[in-house]
This record gives C-alpha cells, sequence and structure tokens, in this order.
C-alpha cells in the first residue's frame, strides 16, 4: 500500500497530506496536465464559449467593437429564406446518406463475410481482401480531392460520365450539366459522399460481424435461414451498437458536407440546393464579414447535430428496449 | 440492389447451385463497386498526363506521348510544392506534438486520478461533441489577437487542439489498462515520474500510439476547414488549400490538365501510405472508431 500513496502523492486529493514539491513531480504537472490542458482551453472551449456570446451580438468585424443585441440574430435567421433552405439541405442529405451508406456497407460486408458456399462452416467469399481494400480505399482520399475529381467527372463536356452515358448509347447526355441542373445536382452530391464513405463503416461492420461467434449463423442456416434473413435477423441486431455509431457519425457529417459541396459547387448549386448550413455560415463570417450572425448559425447547426445525437439514442434506446422484450 | 438481394434471399437454401447464384451475385455487385471506386480514380490519373486541349474534346483515350507538363505547372506554377512543403511541417510538427501531448494527458489523467480529473476528462469529450463550425469565428480572433494568424506555428496549435480530445479519448483507456505493478516497480526503483512515463509506460503503449497516429496523421492531412479559415495567406497554403483553389477556379478556365495533375499529387502520398500501411490502417480504423 505504501507504494500507491507515493504514486498518488502529487494528486491534490492527497496533496495535503504530504505535498511533494520536487522538480521532478512539479515538471510534470505542469508538462503533462497543465500545458496541453491551456492550450485546448485557450484554442477549443474558449472559441466554443466566445462563439454563444457572439451569437448575442451585432458585430461587423474586428475593427469594430461586438454589440449587444440579444436574440436579434436568431429571429432574423428564422426569416432569413436562405438560411432556411440551407438547413433544408442538411437535413435532406441528413435522411438520405446515412441510411443509403450503411444499407450498401451492411449489404456489402454481408456478401464478404458470409457470401461463401453455405455448406461446412461459415466462409467470406473469394477475393474478399481484394475487395475490402479496394472499397476502403475512398476513406484515405482527402475529401477535397475527392470533390474536385468528381466535379471533373461530371463535367458536362469531358466529363468521364457523360462520356460512359453516351458511349453506351445513351441520348440526351451530351452536354448535360450534372451539378448545374436543380434535379440532379443534390443527388448527385450525395452520391458522391456516400462513394466516400461506404468502404470505410463497409469494414467496421465486416469487424463487427466476425466478432458474432459462427455458431449463430450455423444454427440459423440449420434452421432454415436463408442469408438475407441471417442479415436482417442475426447480424443488424448482433452489431446494432456498430450501426448506432456509424449513423451518429454519418448524421453528424451529413450535417456539415462543407468540404464536398465546397469542392462540387463553391456557389451553392443552381438556386442554391447544394448549399449547406457551414457554407453559408462561412459566407456570412468570412465574405461579409457578419460575425455575429455568423456565430448565431453556428449555435443553431450546434443545437441540429445536438438534437439529432439525442434522437439517434432514444430511438435506439426505445427500440432496444421493445427489442429486448420481446426476445 | 433490390435484385441482388433477392437472389441472396433465394439462394440461402443449401443447394450447391444456389451457392453458386449468391456467389455470383455477389461478385457482380462487388465488383460493379469496386469498378465505380476504382474508374474515377484511374481516369484522374490518366487525364493528368494528356494535354488540355485533348481532355476537353474528349474524356477518353490515351495520349502519343505523355504531357508532363501539367505536372510542372501544378508543382511551380499553382504552388503545389510549396504546399507539400508546407503540409509536411504542418502536418509532421502537429503530429508529433499531439501524439506526445496527447499521450502525456492521458496518462496523468488515467493513472493518476486527483479531485477533478473526471470532469477534465468530461471537458475533452465535449470537445467532441461539437461542430468545429461554431469555434472558426472566435477561433480566428483567438489567433489574431495572440499574432498566430495565417502563420504556421497557429495553424500547427490549432491543429493539436483539434485532435487533442480525439487522441486522449483513444489513449485514456490504453494506459488504464496497462498493469499498475509496472509503474509502482519502476517507482520503487527510484525512476521518476518523467522516466516512468517515457522509459517504462509509453513503450508499453506503442501499438496503440501507432494506431492513432495513423488516425491522426489522416485527419490531419486531409484537413480543410481549418486551414481555410485560418491561414490565407498563399505563401503558407497547406495541400488540401492548394487544390481547393485550383478547383475553385475551375469553372473559369479551362486548363484542365493541372487540376488533373494537382489531384494526383495530393492522392500519390497517401496511396502509397495506404498500400504499405493497409493492414494496420484497416485495423487501426476499426479499433479507433468503436471504443
Amino acid at each position: 500500500m505504501p507504494v500507491s500513496t507515493t504514486a498518488a502523492a502529487g494528486g491534490r486529493s492527497v496533496s495535503r497530506r504530504r505535498l511533494n514539491f520536487s522538480v521532478d513531480n512539479v515538471s510534470f504537472w505542469v508538462v503533462f496536465l497543465v500545458v496541453p490542458f491551456v492550450l485546448y482551453l485557450a484554442l477549443v472551449i474558449w472559441p466554443f464559449v466566445q462563439a454563444a456570446f457572439y451569437s448575442l451580438t451585432q458585430w461587423n468585424g474586428f475593427n469594430d467593437a461586438p454589440e449587444f443585441v440579444g436574440l436579434r440574430n436568431f429571429v432574423q435567421l428564422l426569416g432569413d429564406a436562405t438560411f432556411l433552405q440551407t438547413v433544408g439541405n442538411n437535413l435532406k442529405l441528413l435522411l438520405v446518406v446515412p441510411a443509403v451508406v450503411v444499407v450498401l456497407a451492411l449489404a456489402f460486408a454481408s456478401m464478404i463475410t458470409l457470401g461463401g458456399p453455405s455448406r461446412g462452416e461459415i466462409r467470406g467469399i473469394r477475393g474478399a481482401s481484394f475487395y475490402r481494400i479496394v472499397s476502403f480505399f475512398p476513406y484515405v482520399i482527402p475529401a477535397i480531392v475527392i470533390g474536385t475529381i468528381w466535379a471533373m467527372v461530371a463535367m458536362p463536356d469531358g466529363g468521364l460520365l457523360n462520356g460512359v452515358l453516351m458511349a453506351v448509347g445513351l441520348e440526351g447526355f451530351d452536354n448535360f450539366a450534372w451539378l448545374g441542373r436543380v434535379s440532379t445536382a443534390m443527388p448527385f452530391s450525395m452520391f458522391v459522399i456516400v462513394w466516400g464513405f461506404v468502404g470505410f463503416y463497409m469494414l467496421l461492420f465486416i469487424a463487427a460481424i466476425k466478432g458474432v461467434p459462427s455458431e449463430t449463423y450455423e444454427a440459423a442456416r440449420i434452421d432454415g435461414a436463408g442469408r438475407l434473413r441471417s442479415t436482417v435477423s442475426i447480424t443488424v441486431p448482433l452489431i446494432r451498437d456498430n450501426i448506432q455509431t456509424a449513423v451518429i457519425y454519418l448524421g453528424i457529417m451529413a450535417l456539415d458536407a462543407f468540404v464536398y459541396m465546397q469542392a462540387l459547387n463553391a456557389n451553392g448549386g443552381p438556386e442554391n440546393t447544394t448549399l449547406v448550413i457551414p457554407q453559408y455560415l462561412f459566407r456570412m463570417a468570412f465574405t461579409k464579414s457578419q460575425f455575429g450572425y455568423a456565430s448565431a448559425i453556428g449555435v443553431c447547426l450546434a443545437i441540429i447535430t445536438l438534437i439529432f445525437a439525442g434522437l439517434v439514442f432514444g430511438v435506439s434506446w426505445l427500440s432496444g428496449g421493445r427489442d429486448r422484450r420481446s426476445r | 440492389m433490390s435484385a441482388a438481394r433477392q437472389d441472396l434471399a433465394v439462394g440461402g437454401s443449401t443447394t450447391s447451385s444456389g451457392d453458386r447464384g449468391v456467389a455470383v451475385v455477389s461478385h457482380v455487385v462487388l465488383i460493379i463497386w469496386s469498378i465505380i471506386v476504382l474508374a474515377p480514380v484511374a481516369w484522374t490519373f490518366l487525364q493528368s498526363i494528356r494535354p488540355s486541349t485533348d481532355i476537353l474534346s474528349s474524356p477518353f483515350g490515351v495520349p502519343a506521348s505523355p504531357e508532363w507538363a501539367n505536372y510542372s505547372k501544378a508543382w511551380v506554377d499553382e504552388g503545389l510544392g510549396q504546399a507539400l512543403a508546407n503540409t509536411l511541417i504542418v502536418v509532421g510538427c502537429a503530429l508529433i506534438l499531439v501524439m506526445l501531448l496527447g499521450g502525456m494527458c492521458s496518462y496523468v489523467l488515467a493513472r493518476y486520478p486527483f479531485r477533478g480529473s473526471r470532469l477534465l476528462y468530461t471537458l475533452l469529450l465535449a470537445g467532441l461533441t461539437f461542430p468545429p463550425f461554431l469555434a472558426i469565428v472566435p477561433l480566428f480572433g483567438v489567433l489574431n489577437s495572440l499574432g498566430l494568424l495565417n502563420t504556421k506555428p497557429g495553424l500547427i496549435l490549432v491543429y493539436v487542439a483539434f485532435a487533442l480530445p480525439f487522441t486522449v479519448f483513444f489513449l485514456y483507456a490504453f494506459f488504464k489498462g496497462l498493469p499498475e505493478e509496472i509503474s509502482e516497480a519502476a517507482e520503487i526503483d527510484g525512476a521518476g515520474k518523467w522516466r516512468t512515463f517515457f522509459q517504462v509506460m509509453l513503450p508499453m503503449a506503442k501499438g496503440g500510439m501507432a494506431t492513432i497516429a495513423i488516425m491522426n496523421f489522416l485527419g490531419l492531412w486531409n484537413q480543410y476547414l481549418l486551414p481555410v479559415a485560418l491561414n490565407t495567406r498563399q505563401e503558407n497554403y497547406v495541400l488540401s488549400q492548394a487544390i481547393g483553389r485550383l478547383a475553385a477556379q475551375a469553372g473559369y478556365q479551362t486548363d484542365f490538365g493541372k487540376i488533373f495533375a494537382a489531384a494526383v499529387i495530393v492522392i500519390i502520398p497517401v496511396l502509397i501510405i495506404y498500400i504499405f500501411f493497409q493492414r494496420q490502417l484497416q485495423g487501426s480504423v476499426t479499433q479507433g472508431t468503436m471504443k
């Protein structure tokens, strides 16, 4: 026991008993704890706190002093058609992207892990590691490059997409502007984001499925369950936590999506159909110098993000409870 | 997709022809996806060595002789070379610092609990929850008043601060799991707290450090928002900014060759790292995310 007292002597809870002011101990606490936290408080926490304050001010640039205006920025935001449109755009992303990514990633992961012959032990598909390596690759490409590449692929003239479509004999894609039309700009942007993320989540689901004892799948197979049935009734409930984590990460990403949208359509797309909240915030702050208004947008974004995370946990808790009752 | 899943269901019976059906459908779906993944990247490589005039006239075709001028234009005229050097400096320094500070900080929080240590840990986690966008305007002001706006040291410190919560979050669990006896033995042998950490505990955490270092490297290498907002002087641009600027001009110019070349220049380093560390990387990601 005396050893652990020594070990904890630097802790403030026991410091009243025996203060240790040796150089080794004091410098240890300063460097190991104070330095990282000062940095973190100054550059992360303090800006967050400041943002909350600035959102209640009118502040038009660093030469001005922020002037307190109460909730005026928020009232103004509620009547700002462009802002409401950006919220709508992010909500569309939130509804579509996580769902599509999770379904595709789960389908691919199931094919890779359970696609092998159904006799004998549960086996994966041949070439599994090739598919894994290829699908995961987009994750390491910087998002700004992904957006740039796909913007080039979608070029009306000389883009790969229209080239392929016309080469297979489809009419009407000569000069088709995927990112320039209201009807296609958003779906195309969504596809690009999905492209960037499927492999990553596929990998997570593969790891999760491998964590499920293979006896579970074998038992289901003996009971006559097909692979789709196994996926829906075994994989999904057993890797629920992983799916929930995936939905939260993807949802937070969909509420951001700044880099992709900036690379695909820096000006917000046709009639602002791909303009997202962070782009609008950025525009207000760094082009229009309306720092107070921009901070209010940031606060709204944070609130929406927190509501979303709360909803996912709530839904998961409710459905989890029901699940356990019925089993 | 639904057709494929239908087949999967039917193929679930134990007949071997059903098996073959499942295998064929799975392979077809996965191969199509692989093509969708690889085609744009391969196309980008090809386009990067074609003259810009050819690119506009047809999306396909291999040049008779590769046009390396695209690369020199991107590298010199568009400052990709300078940006690569900047990125190596900024990401390199930030990575070393965040691993060091993150390792030390998580070690203290995990191994030397004191009154308020839980609170500090929670405060770190809070930093993971809020969108960085909320902080960007005040951060601009903070750096401005410190005289660090538009400087590499400023950007490095911001990178470190924003990568810190994730690093500590991950390493905390790691240090918590190391056996108590070893650090006690080291202290009995007269090693101070510094030596105990650097010579005994840190080497034992190598696996966890490597994992989180890879994750942080990717995250910082791909970072776009922070430099775009806080590092606006062109000679300090990092790679993601340089290519972002090029891409933003794409609508106004016809010299596409150098944009493709720039994309390749950014992809090559991560591609090399991916090929060599593919296995560790995939392991890292699964470990790092599901903690």
